[in-house]
């Protein structure tokens, strides 16, 4: 099997990552204390006697952070990993985008929504792990599962939802939809409707900002790039063409793939030679990680280092996040094919149960304050709806409108200006 | 096709001598004269010295000096943070140069030939084109995607076909297509400076062809209007559209058809995407016959979108019905002979021409 190769590698590292055991028996071996939580597997028990390090050694290393966390956790005197504000942000963030998503369902049984809408319910801790730690001019590139990364980036609920209602108060004006959120304020490109096609151009903003450090001599520019896809994209070849020049040019982004297993109805396994795609990472020449992504103070962590060494200069990172998208791919999708007991698991394992239950045991906050966070969440929502309801419809004069920037397509004259400004322009033949 | 060769060959030899920009002084006749190339190559090395956030990329574009020596001399004086060579990864580096033109950086990305763009047209139209509309404004793409386009001499089926009505049909991107040396200088400095993704064809067989250029062309500010023709040769009794190569071959044919006593006018397009329809429906209202010529496929050509258009609007001006001279509908055959074949030549567009002016002559008048 695939984990074969890797198995020498391993043995070379100057930990222990994981219990020896494990990346040399094949991944579908029941038996095997593996990392990955392949879903029509035998569901396996992490062994907690390994001895992990969280901090990062040379580029180049494969391991697994999924025991760290809760290494820490276990031992008697905890040092918290986040504090009540962070806790607080973190699960309202998390509560908007799954009430956000919940909503979207019901808009769109009544009819309100239309095309194709695809939900995040379940994956919530990636974008709030993630982005989260971003600064307004980090940007954020997105697949068509992006309604809650702009949320998490900052855009605000009533111009997603009037954007999904197809008005023209929508963050894109109702041109884009569902699967095209942009905003440049915050920094989100996208919303990419084809697999892998947001990695290149996540990739070319990191390039973007490198350019401006260094040709352009903008000194404080240290902007980063999240890109995020799913495990589908990982079998496509833009996704290893990127990997290769992000590494080759040392660009600040981080490869986020939320791997839930499953590509509409392919699982993973089935479309994959080898499932485990963070082990794809060392072989171009960046670190490769896996991650629980249904725990989102375990996301935060991975996602801090990662952000770091992004921004210090040091490159890219690959960070495999496991997670499950509790709903079918799209509302279109009648989700056949997955194992009830598969979803049952998941759902046990919900991130906003987790943090919720993480923030009482540890005193951060109390059941009152939670529920007033769900409430004002509800209330926002409420007010998204409306607001989106009451929107006027895109004028039909908006049809013609934003296909160039230049407001003719005539382009710009040496003069500098607008060349369908300049009354000679219709003047007979262009001539020298 | 032997003084194509032997005009290839001698513009080659030049460029050997010559270092890459002193473009003026080893000639010393009257009319100055620069190659396509070294018209190519001035327009980049101004457009890069003049804006730091234009850069180069794609393959054999620095230390190679570019694959057809386009770019040669710029990584020396630029260095290979602007001018780079990226791996064989046509859908990678395109998506690259989207991101940072997202960002407001001004990449030229060029294709070995457009043939190789079929890898990357994704990220040319889906994320490069439709951008601006998707993102309602906030989001312009300001890329130019280079390179040479339609047959080259002998290359076979797969680096043969003319891209230019894939790409003119699509809104959100423009397309141009220079035939001399003004042209190209011209619609290159206009394309880096535009804010919108242009789609820039080249030729291959044109790269090493001299042309008379005036002072104007040589200045650094000099820019040719995106969207507008020109007309090349006046004339009174038919209209021949044509762009790149095929522009001069149309030249020829009109040289040919004076001499039968019919007056062509020949309109170098220039722009496909945005067509310039007024001065081609003006053109075919003094005329009254339409002759469109191309390289490319025929079905679904640039010639179509022009007989259409000349057809919906200057209807009751045509005295014949419009001629498309289009290449054979085959992929590009390798024979040099069958390749002839299946390009366009100089007789055909006599022909077609002659077929144009005859058509509604009464046989009583055929003299």
């Amino acid at each position: 099997m695939a984990t074969a190769f890797s198995a020498p590698k391993l043995a070379a590292q100057p930990f222990n990552t994981i219990s020896p055991t494990s990346q040399h028996k094949p991944l579908i071996s029941p038996t095997a204390a593996s990392p990955f939580l392949g879903s029509t597997r035998k569901l396996l028990r992490l062994s907690s006697s390994s001895q992990l390090n969280l901090r990062r050694r040379s580029s180049g290393s494969v391991f697994a952070v999924s025991d760290i966390v809760k290494e820490k956790k276990s031992t008697s005197i905890p040092s918290l990993l986040i504090t009540k504000e962070e806790g607080l942000e973190l699960y309202e963030d998390m509560v908007l985008g799954r009430a956000f998503e919940d909503m979207c369902a019901q808009m769109y049984y009544r009819g309100k929504m239309f095309g194709f809408v695809h939900l995040y319910n379940g994956q919530e801790a990636i974008s709030t792990g993630f982005i989260k730690l971003l600064k307004q001019q980090d940007s954020v590139v997105s697949t068509y599962r992006d309604h809650v990364h702009a949320l998490s980036k900052g855009v605000p609920a009533r111009a997603v939802m009037s954007e999904l209602f197809g008005k023209t108060t929508g963050c894109c004006r109702g041109q884009g939809g569902s699967m095209h959120m942009f905003s440049s304020e915050h920094n989100l490109i996208g919303g990419f409707a084809f697999i892998g096609e947001g990695i290149p151009v996540a990739t070319g903003a990191a390039f973007s900002s490198k350019y401006r450090r260094e040709v352009l001599k903008e000194a404080d520019c240290d902007h980063v790039t999240l890109a995020f896809f799913g495990d589908g994209t990982c079998n496509n070849g833009q996704f290893f063409e990127c990997l290769n020049m992000a590494a080759l040019w040392k660009l600040p982004i981080v490869f986020v793939v939320e791997n839930n297993l499953w590509a509409i109805g392919m699982s993973h396994l089935r479309a994959t030679s080898d499932p485990q795609i963070y082990k794809k990472g060392p072989a171009f020449g960046m670190p490769g990680v896996h991650v629980d992504g249904m725990d989102v103070l375990k996301v935060r962590e991975v996602a801090k280092e990662a952000i770091a060494r992004a921004r210090r200069g040091e490159g890219p990172t690959l960070v495999e996040c496991e997670t499950y998208r509790f709903r079918g791919h799209s509302l279109a999708d009648p989700d056949e094919l997955r194992d009830p007991t598969e979803k049952a698991h998941y759902a046990a394992r919900d991130p906003i149960t987790a943090l919720k239950k993480y923030l009482i045991e540890n005193n951060l906050s109390g059941e009152a304050e939670l529920k007033a966070i769900d409430k004002k969440i509800d209330e926002l929502l409420e007010d998204a709806v409306e607001f989106a309801d009451e929107s006027p419809l895109p004028p039909r004069s908006q049809l013609l409108e934003n296909v160039f920037a230049d407001p003719k397509g005539f382009g710009i004259g040496p003069d500098g200006r607008y060349r369908c400004e300049d009354p000679k322009f219709t003047e007979g033949t262009a001539h020298v | 096709m032997l003084a194509i060769a032997r005009q290839r060959i001698l513009g080659q030899s030049f460029q050997k001598i010559r270092p890459a920009v002193s473009v003026l002084r080893s000639y010393s006749s009257a009319a100055k004269q620069i190659t396509v190339r070294e018209a190519l190559n001035s327009a980049l090395d101004e457009e890069m010295s003049a804006d730091p956030k234009v850069f180069l990329m794609g393959e054999e574009v620095g230390e190679y000096q570019g694959a057809y020596k386009i770019t040669k001399g710029l990584l020396e004086k630029y260095g290979p943070e602007r001018v780079l060579d990226t791996p064989i990864t046509e859908a990678g580096f395109t998506g690259i140069g989207v991101g940072a033109a997202y960002y407001g950086l001004k990449p030229v990305v060029e294709f070995m030939t457009f043939n190789f763009s079929m890898q990357a047209i994704d990220h040319i139209i889906n994320s490069a084109a439709k951008s601006n509309y998707m993102s309602a404004g906030q989001i312009s793409v300001p890329i130019v995607f280079r390179g040479p386009n339609g047959a080259a001499a002998g290359v076979g089926a797969q680096h043969s076909q003319c891209y230019a009505s894939w790409y003119a049909s699509c809104p959100g991107l423009k397309v141009l297509s220079p035939y001399n040396s003004e042209d190209a200088r011209g619609l290159l400095k206009a394309a880096i400076r535009d804010p919108d993704p242009v789609v820039f064809l080249e030729n291959e067989l044109l790269y090493g062809e001299s042309f008379p250029v005036s002072d104007e062309v040589l200045d650094s500010s000099f820019c040719i209007p995106i969207g507008k023709a020109k007309i090349e040769r006046e004339g009174k009794d038919v209209t021949i559209t044509a762009f790149s190569k095929m522009v001069g071959y149309a030249l020829k044919a009109a040289e040919i058809l004076e001499k039968d006593g019919i007056h062509a006018e020949v309109i170098n397009l220039r722009s496909i995407r945005p067509l310039d329809r007024s001065t081609i429906n003006a053109s075919v209202r003094k005329t009254n016959r339409l002759v469109t010529v191309e390289e490319g496929f025929p079905q679904h050509g640039v010639g179509a979108e022009i007989c259409a258009s000349v057809v919906e609007e200057s209807f009751a001006y045509l005295d014949a019905p419009v001629e498309r001279i289009a290449g054979a509908d085959v992929p590009m055959p390798y024979a040099a002979n069958l390749e002839r074949m299946a390009v366009p030549q100089i007789e055909d567009i006599v022909r077609a021409a002659r077929r144009a002016c005859y058509r509604s002559v009464p046989l009583a008048a055929a003299a």
